[in-house]
């Protein structure tokens, strides 16, 4: 108790220093040593757990190499268009099976059941319609993010109050009209959500798919820092795929909310 | 809602959603006895439909759905104990949640299935890749989940706890645990699911296992009525465990 009062006493003079933030920082520092007793200890088989001087080096070597933008880009370009082309034919798919009850009972079903099955399984097949290169890769990103997209917009539409609904038909707004001024700003939270989520898989299954065939992207760096058995340079690409994809992810969710603030 | 089920009786949503299906499939089969569509690209789905026997004669798929089956049981289970039990010891220890909460969250959006090949260094290309790649992959829900449940027990229910004078392990078997169930086992379900995903995900990208690697050795075979009717067949097995568990999950809703 003493020594959690004398740390909140602290809290004042040094901001950083919170009971948290010390125990934060002290799980940080206590992985970061049994990592480096581990490397070093030589109960693995070498560079299985490389040195964190290696990983660092690795890193370096990683972001200071003009080759790693191009396939950044790459990637990013895959995933970018198969988000607009997930996104726009979910949307789609979600205002239709939302403004209807039943469309909505007939199909809904499949797409609900459909969304979490393993969507990498369908690369084969979509090798065999859109080629090698980023053209299926682009296609399973697309497919992976349409299910969690059109799923959150049906559901976003249903939710929405029917008094703005009254408003806009008292208002004579004809089919285009209520979906600009009354559908879309309504349901932009269920679409935000909708497009974080869908986001998240079409990241993983893009980059799924260029890690089982492809010579270009990160999911490639990935297999064929794997296939060189370059541990260090493993590491360093999957630390970088996590931290851009969580800081992505929470920023398209920061995103979402400074809506809410903003317009309530 | 009143009109609409006056209009449409129960029957017909599901009806009409089959009859598309098969309205589709002919479609697609004409297009391509026509030659619109390329047979080589596509197979024919009566071709598909016969080759469903073959392929479960041929390719050892009883056996191939166990393995995933086992694989996806195994990482459940390790996926209950863990995530409830850092769940319990996050929710006891409040300062300890306020520092983690968050990066279990970020760890939740993290691609981690990205790092297979890491895990097949570590753990060979094995069934313990595939299982400890499941497991991790759907910690982070349960954990979640567990804290949620246990946080959101009613204020009353905990202090009638306190007027019996229970001990803390009681509070917790008695009170905490049993109020938060439902909620878990949302997480468990959640985190079931990522499992499966990534089994069959992990089956097929390293070529190794159950129904995953079917799928994959079928299209290095180019056998393309046999990979679709892998693909049904894994897409049927998912759907059967989804509505399994989302039945469970609704009956211990009601139960609790």
């Amino acid at each position: 108790m003493a020594e959690i009062g004398r740390l909140t006493g602290t809290r004042n003079g040094l901001g950083f220093a919170t009971p948290v933030a010390l125990l934060r920082a002290a799980f940080v520092l206590t992985a970061l040593m049994v990592w480096q007793v581990l490397a070093v200890s030589g109960l693995f088989y070498r560079d299985v757990i490389p040195s964190l001087e290696k990983i660092w080096t690795a890193l370096i070597a990683l972001v200071s190499h003009g080759d790693f933008y191009w396939h950044l880009g790459v990637t990013f370009q895959e995933i970018a268009v198969g988000l607009v082309i997930g996104a726009l034919s979910g949307i789609a798919a979600g205002l239709i099976l939302g403004g209807n009850r039943f469309i909505a009972a007939v199909f809904e079903p499949y797409l609900y059941y459909l969304g979490p099955t393993p969507k990498i399984i369908f690369f084969p097949v979509m090798i065999m319609w859109f080629g090698v290169d980023s053209g299926s890769k682009i296609a399973m990103g697309a497919l992976s993010c349409f299910f969690p997209i059109t799923l959150n917009v049906a559901a976003g539409m249903r939710q929405i109050d029917p008094v703005l609904i009254r408003v806009g038909r008292s208002f004579r707004a004809g089919p285009w009209q209520m979906a600009m001024k009354i559908y879309l700003p309504a349901m932009r939270h269920p679409i935000v959500n909708g497009l974080r989520l869908g986001l998240g898989v079409a990241l993983i299954g893009t980059l799924l798919a260029e890690t089982k065939l492809s010579n270009r992207g990160i999911g490639f760096l990935v297999i064929q820092a794997y296939n060189n058995f370059d541990m260090p340079r493993l590491y360093a690409v999957l630390l970088v795929l996590f931290v851009l994809a969580i800081g992505v992810n929470a920023l398209v969710a920061r995103f979402g909310r400074l809506d809410e603030i903003k317009y309530k | 809602m009143s009109t609409a089920r006056l209009i449409a009786p129960r029957w017909l949503p599901p009806m009409v959603g089959l009859a598309s299906v098969v309205a589709l499939l002919a479609v697609v089969e004409l297009l391509i006895r026509v030659g619109l569509i390329n047979r080589f690209i596509v197979p024919l789905p009566s071709e598909v439909a016969t080759s469903f026997a073959r392929v479960i004669a041929e390719e050892g798929i009883f056996q191939r759905f166990l393995q995933t089956a086992w694989e996806c049981f195994a990482a459940s289970i390790l996926l209950a104990t863990f995530g409830i039990t850092i769940g319990v010891v996050m929710h006891r220890l409040p300062l300890l949640r306020r520092a983690c909460e968050t990066w279990v969250a970020a760890f939740a959006s993290a691609p981690l299935v990205l790092a297979y090949p890491l895990f097949l260094v570590l753990f060979g290309r094995s069934t313990t890749t595939i299982i400890m790649l499941a497991f991790l992959s759907g910690l982070p829900p349960v954990i979640l989940k567990t804290l949620e449940g246990l946080s959101a027990t009613r204020r009353v229910l905990i202090n009638v706890g306190k007027s019996f004078k229970l001990t803390p392990a009681q509070q917790f078997w008695k009170i905490l645990l049993p109020s938060a169930l439902p909620t878990i086992f949302v997480g468990i379900r959640l985190g079931m699911i990522f499992a499966l995903i990534n089994v069959v995900g992990v089956e097929f990208l390293i070529n190794f296992g159950g129904l995953g690697q079917l799928i994959n050795e079928l299209a290095e075979r180019y056998d393309l009525p046999g990979v679709y009717a892998a693909i049904c067949f894994v897409i049927l097995v998912s759907v059967i465990f989804f509505v399994v568990t989302e039945r469970a999950e609704r009956w211990l809703r009601s139960a609790a």
